[in-house]
């Protein structure tokens, strides 16, 4: 076991679905045996705000805060998002984003504009950039709530963590009737590298 | 066997280990989730949403008084609310344990300000424990009961957003079992702080303070990590894990029991090292007394005193003090292009609707802390002053009293009003106000995830119990004109409130509909707009609907996010917003 921490950076609107994404993160390397620290956002900022969650994980973590340029991947669930917090990745690190647009008031007041060619300016932002329309892929599955489970996949492929214990930790993190969609969308996620 | 935990989910496992059997509270960030997972334990632990923090603290303090184990829990703002019981129960202390929890918020993620509940364990005289993380907030429940009883003393155990909101890893123990019969003895010398009484508990007070000092130094929450001498950092709380990581061959002297002060451990640490540098978040709590120790540190010159700290601030400190320069990470390429993504009202959010109707009005609008501050922002625009909890009712008679030339309108939510918006609609019928009093009732505690309070008939043990009634309070307070409105019905509220505003003496409305997050279904079938008929006039979103995405020529309806609540159809001016369930048959 190496004694580097690995930092994970997962971004998006309040209400995406974060906390869950971020509960198995952590329980996937608590499963291959690494000490783990998460914090998530809660109160205020779930109002459809911009929020973060940031998993640490490996022999002995002390901050459950990621420094800025230090994360291993960024993975955000809207793809604004990702260039808002395109400063936490370490230089040449994995970003996984999600090809969906959630407009944001000011945006629909007129007070600002949603920039175009996103892909683009993805591109130029990020060297190593995984970037798909995980919640089309998760409408298809039959539930657009997985498609934060969708995009964990693809991350999966950027951390060091052996697939069985992604697998054991969507088992306990997602409740019963539910594990076997969400493994076939962790699944798909991992066919999108 | 190992868990993930939260801070908050740990507290409320501390409890449980510790053998509490009362805990009570009233919801905030960053503290509502310890009560919410307390109460898995209810067969064990009575646990109750009380209407404030004052009758929280109140109720947690009898029962130990009377022996029981408690906890009460809140966030840093609550414990001004709870600070008259919380002073007077230091002279008459507890006989069964009792955890005063306070959560503060640096960096204001939640709050509208940044107060350090350490001052209040100084000005109460009594211990503060600092978790630094999820085992430390379980152990440190657990030690705040022992101190508690071997000292007779309530404890504040103090955690910050980032320990309640951070998860770690916890090991669980057996519960303990507190040995006491449970039963107030009849004592008045021990119980009535009577002058007579009171002088002498406050000299027991005083001696309380100078054993707990001993203690403080002994105690296994408080431990000096030798490393390389050169540089010692005393630090406390989430910052410790910062200064390990920034600091990490530096000498550390972690605080997690820092008051009463441990002066012994805090002087042979210093003479142990070279330099002394103390790292805290928040006020100088721990540096103004080191100094007054007569010893030489470094602080708050170096480490900021607003906001919360970070390694990222702290790296940048280090640099500074070794007149190093680091390079700055570089700012996101096209962040001066994103949108700001502000926390705004949910779609189909009834207090969208009566904002709306508040809209068509020049009034001034005291307001109040819950969802609702949300309609402080553009394009809502209708809140003037927000101070705290119950503060809309009772400011908007000071602005009246004052002169204020437009009409007063004060807002409250349900659990506001319930928690001290009451008094002040008392003092505006007693002390003949006139102002416009708006309580927007969702239903539910809304901005901390939904808490149950007296209105909505369950308590957080999940029994079915009275709905307070609104209408009835304001009228036993003495408001003759009350009335209560549909906030999705435009019209009718605006009928009520155009006729309320000009009312001679003092009105309360009461705008009544669920939050349709927690009732958890659409308000009414989905809208959308009907291009050939929109003549691009905006006037929808004057309603600041996420849904309602107007960035193009014409405003579009997001299917996806809209809650069917109709108040862009009642907006339009050119019928050009149908209700799409209507349109299909």
């Amino acid at each position: 076991m190496s004694s580097q921490i690995v930092s994970v950076v997962l971004a998006g609107v309040g209400g995406q679905g974060i906390l869950l994404a971020s509960e198995i993160i952590a329980q996937a390397a608590m499963n291959t045996g690494f000490d783990v620290k998460t914090n998530e956002v809660h109160g205020m900022a779930q109002r459809g705000g911009s929020v973060i969650g940031q998993i640490r994980y490996g022999k002995e973590v002390h901050s459950p805060i990621v420094a800025k340029g230090t994360a291993q991947v960024l993975c955000s669930l809207e793809q604004a998002e990702a260039l808002r917090y395109a400063d936490y990745l370490a230089a040449g690190a994995l970003a996984v984003v999600n090809a969906q647009q959630i407009i944001p008031v000011t945006v629909s007041m007129g007070a600002a504009k949603y920039p175009d060619n996103m892909e683009q300016k993805l591109r130029d932002q990020f060297g190593r950039l995984i970037y798909f329309d995980a919640s089309k892929k998760a409408v298809e599955l039959g539930n657009i709530r997985t498609a934060n489970v969708v995009l964990l996949g693809a991350l999966s492929t950027g951390l060091d963590l052996p697939l069985e214990a992604w697998h054991k930790a969507i088992g306990s993190c997602v409740k019963s009737q539910y594990v076997e969609l969400n493994l076939k969308a962790f699944e798909e996620g991992r066919k999108r590298v | 066997m190992s868990h993930l935990l939260s801070g908050n989910q740990a507290i409320a496992r501390g409890a449980y280990e510790a053998g509490v059997t009362v805990a009570t509270g009233y919801p905030g960030t960053p503290s509502t989730e310890i009560l919410e997972n307390t109460v898995q334990y209810k067969s064990d632990i009575y646990c109750e949403w009380s209407p404030n923090e004052k009758v929280a603290f109140e109720v947690a303090a009898a029962a130990s008084c009377a022996g029981a184990r408690t906890i009460v829990t809140m966030k840093h703002v609550g414990l001004n609310v709870a600070a008259d019981p919380l002073m007077t129960l230091s002279y008459l202390g507890v006989e069964g344990g009792m955890v005063i929890i306070v959560a503060d918020d640096p960096g204001m993620h939640s709050s509208q300000n940044e107060q350090d509940t350490r001052n209040y364990a100084k000005f109460a005289k009594i211990p503060v424990l600092e978790p630094a993380d999820s085992q430390e907030a379980l152990d440190f429940v657990k030690l705040g009961i022992e101190i508690s009883e071997q000292f007779k003393t309530p404890v504040i155990l103090r955690t910050t957003t980032r320990v309640s909101h951070s998860r770690s890893i916890v090991k669980f123990s057996e519960r303990q079992i507190n040995p006491r019969t449970i039963g107030l003895e009849k004592n008045p010398s021990r119980f009535v702080p009577v002058p007579l009484w009171a002088r002498e508990m406050r000299k027991t007070v005083e001696k309380r303070i100078h054993d707990l000092q001993a203690a403080a130094a002994q105690s296994k929450a408080n431990r000096i990590e030798w490393r390389d001498k050169s540089l010692g950092i005393i630090t406390h709380s989430v910052v410790y894990q910062y200064v390990r990581e920034v600091w990490p061959e530096a000498s550390v002297l972690k605080l997690g029991f820092a008051y009463p002060y441990p002066d012994e451990l805090i002087k042979q640490f210093a003479a142990g090292v070279k330099d002394l540098l103390i790292v805290e978040e928040l006020d100088d709590f721990l540096e103004e007394h080191i100094k007054a120790l007569g010893i030489t540190c470094k602080g708050h010159d170096i480490i900021p005193n607003i906001g919360e700290l970070s390694i990222t601030t702290l790296e940048a400190c280090r640099a500074k003090m070794e007149g190093r320069t680091i390079a700055a990470i570089p700012e996101p390429k096209y962040l001066k292009e994103l949108p700001a993504r502000p926390p705004v009202l949910c779609p189909g959010c009834p207090h969208r609707g009566i904002f709306y109707a508040l809209g068509k009005h020049d009034v001034i609008v005291t307001g109040d802390i819950g969802c609702y501050s949300l309609g402080t922002f553009k394009p809502l625009n209708r809140l003037d002053i927000i101070l705290c909890m119950g503060g809309g009712i009772s400011m908007a008679q000071g602005l009246d009293k004052a002169g204020e030339k437009r009409k007063v309108v004060g807002m409250v939510g349900d659990s506001t009003f319930f928690h001290s918006g009451i008094t002040g609609l008392l003092d505006i019928a007693y002390n003949k106000g006139s102002s416009t009093l708006i309580v927007v009732d969702n239903r539910t505690t809304a901005m901390t995830g939904h808490q149950d309070n007296p209105g909505t008939g369950r308590t957080l043990m999940g029994q079915p119990t009275v709905e307070a009634s609104i209408e009835e309070i304001a009228r036993a307070c003495g408001i003759k004109r009350v009335f209560t409105v549909n906030p999705y019905q435009t019209k009718a509220t605006q009928e009520v409130l155009s006729r309320e505003l000009d009312a001679p003496e003092p009105s309360l409305i009461v705008s009544r509909a669920a939050c349709p997050l927690w009732e958890g279904k659409r308000v009414g079938g989905i809208r959308t707009i009907i291009t050939d008929k929109c003549k691009a006039c905006k006037a929808c979103l004057k309603l600041g609907c996420p849904a309602i995405d107007g960035g193009g020529k014409k405003p579009v309806i997001d299917k996806h996010l809209c809650y069917g609540c109709g108040l862009c159809q009642q907006a339009c001016p050119f019928d050009a917003i149908v209700n799409l369930s209507e349109e299909k048959k």
